[in-house]
């Protein structure tokens, strides 16, 4: 009898031990909870070679420097594009592209910059301030249109990583990872 | 796993060593199975130890979530506001309660008129760029010094250096060169908020952050190069700078924005300077210099607060208790309190507490550990951040300054060309009546801009009623209001119970009080108002209140009800005074005891278009409404004029 629970016992260990999870996808699980858009954060972070060993103000750098930056700088040349074609004879649509474009290149000019610098010099709350009004500025864009929107996944996903990327500043505002 | 076949019940113990008595232990079948035995024993032993391991290293892992499939952003088809966390303009009419209708976002633009018209006119803001904390401020030969953290490069924070203007009178200012640049190792990352310490031999001292080339906060120590020069234009660092590094245990980035000296009774110098303990701890650590270039850390803290973050901008400072002048730094004795003001990097707010210094053990006490620093009562309680107060020896006036960023994008700011303001300089006094406030006052000076005025007396507001106040325009004003209120009926439970969601609200008792920044039409208003409220046991209990939820239709811009309780005595009727000077507005209740500063962007109450209303929104109460009103001239904020005799 005692064999037998042994047996079962030594059975199951290895396997509770062995399940698969990730020894380095713990520190990104454990961020990205914090915010409000988990599945966007740990895509987002897990498929960026750099976040491996990666801290948490790290992870916020990822977030800004290349998620965030990159689905901006994606945004502004689908606005260059739409802005260049026909599609635009609308002047309403044209005035809102344009508008578009002033915003996401304040993001990627303005905000990204401002946060990477709080993120460098320790002065986080700017980096708040930052990855805020990133969120705002893609917000405001997405409501110039006065009908639908041609960048509406765009902007929502923009947001939702500004989002992300403010919670990650709040957790080092509150704690010393 | 094999085990011997040959015996069933012996299957299972083929993991143990035979016990002594089995029959089995011997004989033939045992000797075949003996070595496969082992093997497995071993073989177990081994599984065993490796999952011990890996369930340590496992023991603070959580289960995987589901798998992630590629996120795609949920198509919405209309053109949706996405984030939730901003509050949302209140379109008139609507219940606050309900959700705006996306109909109600208009989507507009921002004309150059607009923007030109957000400039202050006689609230300090360089000419461009960015600025933020005010720091060492202070009176020197004639003229105050005003420095701030300032981005000379674009009107977003950044690359900071210090910016640097005088005054004869806190309110005409005069722009000078940048004083100090970031250009040592020790504040390459930038030149923060610091602050100066006047000695007794007429030297000043100045000791402020830098952010060095590793981005350690480290404080370091400047002087002006030429005391005899008026303008201060000069500063150098001193050669031995870092003249403080972070101790151990203590965060390198989270130590900063040291503190005017004050004397002990030792003879010698002692500063604050803010941290935090346990990430969650706010702390003061103290000091002890003869020579302001050696220091040494004192054991223990200033004082601590748990839960409330890192301190930054920590302000220590003594007041009088009868409340009539202001006090040097170092003052100390009886009939003194002591104030301990830190700004909250997790929630972005000032407070402070009144308490009692032991300068022998170096240890402030609050009077009320309920209302203690970070978690009672606040300096301002609108948009405002990082202040910071000097002792005025020419009038001997404690005299406070406050920074007042932009609530707008950072298109509109980079647009625009600027970002922020400071308050109007404001005077801190103990407030002997009720024992637990201090009071702030815009400096006299401030009424040297007032030009003609307007009196109304008395004027009857009943119950749900706005009455329009003609005064001429009406977007540089210096207003003094005064209310009575007279009961309707002995009435009901009051629904809400604080600013609630602004003047929509209505309750019994409030809100009532001044639309500042409206148009005719009343499509763009920021209600500056109270709103007494009944308490269980039968008092009055009052808040005072700005709305900035329709202060306009934008929808880029934050709207925000910001407010907390004053308190009323007995012989006091409801008075505020409120400066408003464009996109800013500064309200004080009480003489000062509550204060909000607000930031607004209208559209269309904008130039000749801004109105000024009085109103009564409350149930069950009219309200007598008694108001002096001036007009205010702009300070003509500009460049020194080095050309010209002063």
């Amino acid at each position: 009898m005692k064999s037998l629970i042994l047996f079962v016992f030594l059975l199951i260990l290895p396997a509770e031990a062995f399940r698969p999870t990730l020894l380095l996808g713990n520190l990104i699980e454990r961020t990205c909870r914090q915010t409000p858009f988990y599945d966007l954060c740990v895509w987002s972070l897990k498929t960026n070679p750099e976040s491996r060993n990666a801290d948490v103000k790290k992870l916020a750098r990822i977030m800004v420097d290349s998620v965030l930056k990159n689905k901006a700088s994606d945004t502004l040349d689908l606005i260059d594009e739409l802005l260049q074609d026909g599609f635009t004879l609308d002047p309403a649509l044209h005035k809102a592209l344009s508008s578009c474009a002033e915003r996401y290149s304040v993001i990627i000019g303005g905000d990204v910059p401002e946060i990477i610098e709080a993120l460098e010099t320790g002065d986080y709350k700017f980096a708040e301030r930052g990855t805020n009004d990133a969120a705002m500025e893609a917000n405001s864009c997405e409501v110039e249109f006065p009908g639908k929107s041609p960048l509406t996944h765009m902007n929502k996903v923009v947001h939702d990583v500004s989002v992300v990327a403010a919670s990650i500043v709040k957790i080092i505002l509150h704690s010393q990872w | 796993m094999e085990a011997s076949t040959s015996h069933d019940p012996e299957r299972n113990s083929a993991f143990y060593a035979p016990l002594p008595e089995h029959p089995s232990s011997g004989g033939a079948p045992a000797t075949r199975s003996r070595p496969l035995k082992g093997f497995v024993v071993i073989l177990a032993s081994v599984v065993f130890l490796l999952s011990l391991v890996a369930l340590i290293i496992n023991q603070s892992q959580e289960p995987l979530p589901m798998p992630n499939r590629v996120p795609s952003a949920s198509p919405t088809s209309k053109p949706a506001s996405f984030s939730e966390a901003e509050p949302r303009g209140v379109a008139e009419g609507v219940s606050a309660k309900s959700n705006p209708s996306l109909l109600n976002e208009v989507s507009f633009n921002w004309t150059n008129a607009m923007f030109s018209w957000q400039r202050s006119a006689y609230h300090f803001q360089p000419q461009k760029n960015w600025m933020n904390d005010p720091d060492g401020p202070l009176y020197h030969k004639g003229w105050y010094h005003l420095f701030y953290q300032y981005n000379p490069d674009s009107a977003i924070w950044g690359n900071i250096t210090w910016g640097h203007a005088v005054s004869r009178d806190l309110i005409h200012w005069l722009y000078l060169p940048l004083a100090m640049v970031p250009d040592c190792w020790y504040d390459i990352n930038g030149v923060w908020t610091g602050s100066a310490t006047l000695l007794p031999d007429g030297q000043i001292v100045m000791l402020y952050t830098g952010s060095t080339n590793e981005s350690a906060q480290v404080q370091n120590l400047a002087y002006p190069a030429n005391l005899s020069d008026p303008l201060l234009l000069d500063w150098l660092k001193y050669p031995g700078n870092p003249v403080i590094v972070p101790p151990a245990g203590i965060e390198t980035d989270e130590f900063r924005d040291p503190t005017t000296a004050w004397l002990g009774p030792d003879g010698t110098w002692r500063i604050t300077i803010g941290s935090r303990f346990n990430e969650t701890i706010g702390i003061s650590l103290v000091y002890q210099t003869t020579n302001f270039t050696d220091y040494e850390l004192l054991d223990g803290v200033l004082h601590a607060v748990p839960g409330t973050g890192m301190w930054e901008c920590v302000d220590f400072y003594p007041v009088a208790i009868n409340g009539s002048v202001g006090l040097d730094t170092s003052a100390f004795g009886p009939g003194i309190k002591h104030v301990l003001k830190a700004s909250l990097d997790d929630t972005k707010v000032d407070h402070y507490a009144l308490g009692t210094y032991d300068p022998v053990t170096d240890k402030w006490t609050p009077d009320n550990p309920e209302e203690d620093v970070g978690i009672g009562l606040k300096v301002d309680y609108g948009r405002y951040y990082a202040s910071k107060t000097f002792f005025d020896q020419d009038k001997q006036r404690r005299i406070l300054w406050g920074w007042i960023n932009e609530t707008d994008t950072e298109t509109a700011d980079l647009k625009k060309g600027w970002a922020s303001l400071q308050t109007i300089p404001r005077s801190v006094l103990y407030d002997n009546k009720t024992g637990t406030h201090l009071l702030q006052w815009p400096v006299k000076e401030v009424e040297s801009l007032r030009l003609n005025s307007t009196v109304f007396e008395e004027v009857l507001v009943e119950a749900g009623s706005i009455v329009p106040l003609d005064i001429g325009p009406a977007t540089q004003l210096d207003i003094l209001a005064e209310f009575e209120i007279e009961s309707l009926e002995s009435n009901t439970t009051d629904e809400v119970s604080d600013c609630g969601d602004g003047a929509i609200d209505r309750s019994t008792f409030g809100p009532f009080g001044i639309l500042v920044i409206a148009d005719d039409s009343l499509s763009e208003l920021t209600p500056v108002f109270f709103r007494p409220v009944n308490t269980s046991d039968g008092s009055l209990k009052t808040y005072f209140c700005a709305d900035e939820t329709r202060s306009s239709k934008a929808n880029d811009v934050f709207k925000q009800v910001y407010g907390g309780k004053v308190p009323v005595l007995d012989d006091e009727n409801y008075n505020m005074r409120v400066l408003v000077d464009h996109s800013i507005v500064e309200s004080f209740a009480q003489g000062g005891r509550t204060v909000i500063s607000s930031r607004i962007y209208p559209t269309e109450a904008i130039y000749g278009a801004a109105r000024l209303f009085l109103f009564n929104n409350a149930t069950g109460v009219n309200v007598k409404a008694t108001l002096k009103i001036w007009e205010m001239n702009s300070a003509f904020i500009r460049p020194f004029p080095f050309e010209e005799p002063l």
